[in-house]
């Protein structure tokens, strides 16, 4: 049983994980480069911009329910299980995401530089 | 891509592994938690090294959105990603844990994953970026963003 929560605990840190970094990753691109608009206004209107984006909010939210799934799945299993497993899936689950919500070219370089890093981050748990 | 730029994926890289190490650390103390008592997942952040991993991972937060304003999330992601090999270093080097042949082949995959993905552009090409492709606006586009 232990076992079963345990994967459900990762599919749920997955998900909420990849819908969060979507999210927020649509809503700087709408703000744009942060270090220029520093440059040319002040911290407190970067800082007002990004939390007016309705996304960013929304991403927020998605990312602190895979936080608190991973601390569930931390309390229930080995670092070197959870942390893995759940960072390895989301390299591939972003990857498809990215290309299907934000457009990305996710070119066969990209594709295989995050199967190459999903599977070392696996055979680091091995 | 600037120094700068650079600088800030490293800090990606350097606070996720920290943050994360203080993090399972914290929950290695607080201990099994029951889904009849899920409210004392909330009371685990007063644990000193969860707090202290969770500053660590708002560092982490604030490098990671800045990098997302610049760069694609299927760059950022794998070009972010050699804080596992930080970690696998900082375990072998200073807490002297034996990394297995097989570890040091998942190093060498994620290292070239890394060389993969920085050798491309950081980001689409304009034309063909449209992040907001698909969803209705529901205000007019903020002053400095990219079309």
């Amino acid at each position: 049983m232990k076992h079963a929560y345990t994967w459900g605990a990762i599919a749920v840190v997955v998900l909420a994980s990849t819908t969060g970094d979507i999210l927020l990753a649509r809503a700087m691109k709408q703000v744009g480069d942060v270090g220029e608009l520093w440059r040319r206004t002040c911290l407190w209107t970067v800082a007002s911009r990004i939390l007016r984006t309705p996304s960013f909010p929304l991403g927020v939210v998605m990312m602190a329910v895979g936080f608190y799934s991973l601390l569930f799945a931390l309390s229930w299993a080995d670092v070197s299980l959870v942390g893995p497993a759940s960072a390895s899936l989301t390299f591939v689950a972003n990857a498809a995401a990215a290309r299907f919500f934000l457009h990305e070219r996710v070119d066969h370089r990209r594709w295989t530089a995050a199967l190459f890093v999903a599977a070392g981050v696996a055979l680091l748990a091995g | 891509m600037t120094f700068r730029k650079y600088l800030v994926l490293g800090g990606i890289t350097l606070f996720a592994a920290l943050g994360d190490s203080l993090l399972s650390h914290g929950m290695k103390e607080v201990g099994s938690i029951s889904l009849n008592h899920w409210s004392s997942v909330l009371t685990a952040v007063f644990n000193p090294w969860v707090a202290l991993g969770i500053v660590f991972l708002l560092f982490f937060f604030v490098s990671y959105t800045t990098a997302l304003s610049w760069a694609d999330l299927t760059y950022v992601l794998p070009a972010s990603s050699l804080g596992y090999v930080l970690l696998a270093v900082i375990a072998r080097f200073w807490l002297h844990e034996q990394i297995t042949p097989m570890r040091w082949f998942g190093i060498l995959l994620i290292s070239s994953g890394v060389g993969f993905v920085t050798q491309g552009p950081a980001l689409t090409p304009q034309a063909q970026h449209s992040p907001t492709a698909g969803f209705k606006e529901s205000e007019p586009a903020l002053p400095g963003a990219r079309q």
